[in-house]
């Protein structure tokens, strides 16, 4: 082989891999960390999904503090990924300003609204979801006290929280909601210490069911529930195996499906506004052989019935981040 | 607020105490010696981490402990080379040790268990891979036997054997500190070195003994957390525990004694922001929990601005010794 032919050969590479590289999505996942057991590791499981089945190879970043978000964004955009797909509402302000700045690259953002033409804002019915495995505890409460945990005190968590109360209001008019959230920082995601004592200190109000919405937080509210002997619901993906006959349920949210779709559509991502809700399959309750003994067919089908009309618009869920109020919970 | 509910933030308080109670005493080992050390925090997790991970391999808490302890004391080493045998400055020494602490955990953590940076739950290892709460002799009985019965059933019992080690060690500290000689040196070390080296003593060799001991001790903190509080390790879990604690060493004023308050005090307050509810109806007016988990701090500028007494550091803390000057 000649010199030329090498040089040639080589560039041929170079002008092969550029090209691959153009068309590779990227995801970002927020602080929580990618296996957080919940959120962002639903949306990787999505991304995964996404490469085995077209054999497609995807960037991706774990973001460790709050500088990076701005970091991230623009060297994924710079580096020809399309589309990026971000998990997490705090990107919002930072892809706000970035996304202007790279017409030709597609965004999308998970748990956020951002108004640019190159975005895909996907948000959840969370209330919607947190309403049924609310009903799930009201029926299933004896003391009828029941506990929620959020993990940052943010509007989402609220959201969360309050579909929840609705849910259990709804099932059991005389049951008492207590929320609590870890904390104000981010550090709020990722303390299972307080989240065991936050469980701790439901029980001896009286709680005999928590839900926790606490990213690694609920690790701590899940294992405590279990060491104390009530039941508990996990968040995000199904949790229902890591305390099986503990864990009641688990609010699913589907972020691998909008990960996987993101991903699918690719360059030509549908922008816009995009909820998944009941209606679309977002979000739904946890059903395995880790909770079928602890879950009775009657509740099953209260709870099948109420979700029927929720998709019907029969029945409302109050969303909070609507007025940022909550019919059924004091904040 | 009534009484048991009073008994219930308590025992919340003491389990909230006890980390801190360790990581203070550390502290003030080490900084009694001259040796700054913001590196507890950092400590802390990594005992933590090999604590939950080698309880987890082997199904046994006691040699977690160990490799807990281990793994704090490789840290202080580490901080004892930079800043006693280098003479580097300790506080840059005490960030490294942090950030090495929280990079280092989570990547072993993922080699081992591949399970994102944390441990699998230690309750899946059976009933010896975690520290479990011990029942004290006739707690049972004693609930229905008045105020102090209750107390002693709730409030005394029921804790894992590290929280009573815990307690322990404030007299420890306080006997080794100003009741045997090696803690007079100790304590001479961190105010005057040169006087130290003058009689002949070792001022490397004290300190770096001042170094380990904060080791064992931030050892203990970290496998508490790990696996008496929880049951596994989960990144970053020490959220700011062993910053606490510092704040809690200068609220003591680098007194053993005054150190278990210090810790008492920061862990009530974290209970009491557990519970709005009581809270409220002992004051009347609804505090926000921000309010109280902030409150460790506020105390510690108040202390440290001299509004309540007066905090005096070790004289010669912060500074690596010279001899040949």
């Amino acid at each position: 082989m000649t010199l030329m032919q090498k040089l040639l050969g080589a560039s041929a590479v170079l002008a092969l891999s550029a090209g691959t590289a153009t068309a590779e999505p990227a995801l970002i996942f927020d602080l929580g960390g990618k296996f957080d057991k919940s959120f962002n590791e639903a949306a990787f499981n999505g991304a995964q999904r996404w490469a085995e089945e077209t054999g497609g190879t995807f960037r991706e970043i774990e973001l460790t503090s709050e500088a990076q978000r701005e970091q991230a964004l623009r060297r994924f955009a710079e580096a020809g990924a399309n589309p990026v797909v971000m998990t997490g509402f705090a990107f919002g302000s930072v892809l706000d300003e970035v996304a202007p700045d790279y017409p030709d690259t597609k965004f999308a953002i998970i748990d956020m609204v951002v108004d640019q033409p190159n975005v895909r804002s996907v948000v959840f019915n969370e209330h919607e979801g947190s309403f049924l495995v609310g009903m799930m505890a009201g029926l299933k409460t004896e003391s009828g006290t029941v506990g929620f945990i959020g993990g940052m005190d943010i509007p989402l968590i609220r959201k969360f929280a309050c579909g929840y109360a609705q849910g259990v209001v709804a099932a059991n008019p005389d049951a008492t909601v207590i929320a609590n959230m870890t904390g104000t920082t981010p550090a709020a995601w990722n303390d299972p210490v307080k989240g065991g004592e936050l469980t701790k200190a439901q029980i001896s109000q009286g709680a005999d069911i928590v839900y926790a919405a606490a990213g690694g937080t609920g690790v701590g509210v899940l294992q405590a529930a279990a060491d104390e002997g009530i039941f508990s619901i996990g968040v995000d993906s199904n949790q229902n195996y890591l305390h099986p006959g503990s864990v009641l349920t688990s609010m699913l949210k589907r972020v691998d499906v909008a990960v996987y779709e993101a991903m699918s559509q690719g360059t030509d991502l549908e922008t816009g506004f995009n909820v998944m809700g009941l209606a679309n399959y977002g979000v739904g309750v946890a059903l395995d052989e880790n909770n079928e003994a602890i879950v009775s067919y009657d509740m099953l089908a209260q709870v099948y019935a109420a979700a029927d009309k929720i998709v019907s618009g029969e029945m409302m869920v109050h969303d909070y981040m609507s007025d940022d109020s909550c019919p059924a919970l004091e904040f | 607020m009534d009484f048991l509910t009073f008994l219930q933030i308590s025992d919340t308080a003491v389990r909230f105490a006890i980390p801190l109670l360790f990581a203070c005493l550390a502290g003030l080992f080490s900084e009694r010696a001259g040796i700054f050390d913001i590196g507890l925090e950092g400590k802390m997790l990594a005992a933590a981490f090999f604590s939950a991970a080698i309880a987890a391999l082997t199904g046994n808490v006691w040699i977690g402990l160990l490799a807990g302890i281990g793994a704090s004391m490789a840290l202080s080493i580490i901080h004892g080379l930079a800043s006693i045998t280098f003479r580097g400055n300790q506080l840059i020494s005490g960030v490294a040790i942090n950030f090495l602490a929280a990079g280092l955990t989570v990547l072993i953590a993922q080699d081992w268990f591949r399970q994102g940076g944390r441990t699998p739950s230690l309750s899946d290892f059976g009933p010896n891979a975690r520290f479990n709460s011990i029942t004290l002799p006739y707690a049972d009985q004693m609930q229905d036997a008045g105020p102090l019965g209750l107390v002693y059933a709730e409030l005394i019992s029921g804790h894992s054997i590290l929280v009573y080690v815990g307690f322990l060690m404030v007299p420890l500290t306080w006997y080794i500190l100003f009741r045997t000689r090696f803690g007079l040196r100790l304590r001479a070390v961190g105010e005057n070195p040169a006087a130290v080296d003058t009689a002949g003593v070792s001022v490397v060799g004290l300190r770096y003994a001042a170094v380990a001991i904060c080791g064992i001790l931030c050892g203990m903190a970290g496998a508490y957390l790990a696996t008496g509080l929880q049951a596994g390790f989960v990144k970053d879990m020490s959220s700011g525990r062993g910053f606490i604690a510092l704040a809690a060493l200068i609220f003591a004023k680098w007194r053993p004694w005054y150190a278990l308050w210090a810790c008492l005090l920061f862990g009530f307050l974290q209970a009491m922001a557990l519970r709005p509810d009581a809270v409220e109806r002992l004051v009347q007016i609804d505090i926000p929990g921000q309010l109280l988990d902030a409150l460790p701090y506020i105390l510690t500028v108040v202390i440290l601005a001299g509004f309540v007494g007066k905090a005096i550091p070790p004289r010669a803390g912060g500074e690596p010794y010279v001899k040949e000057r």
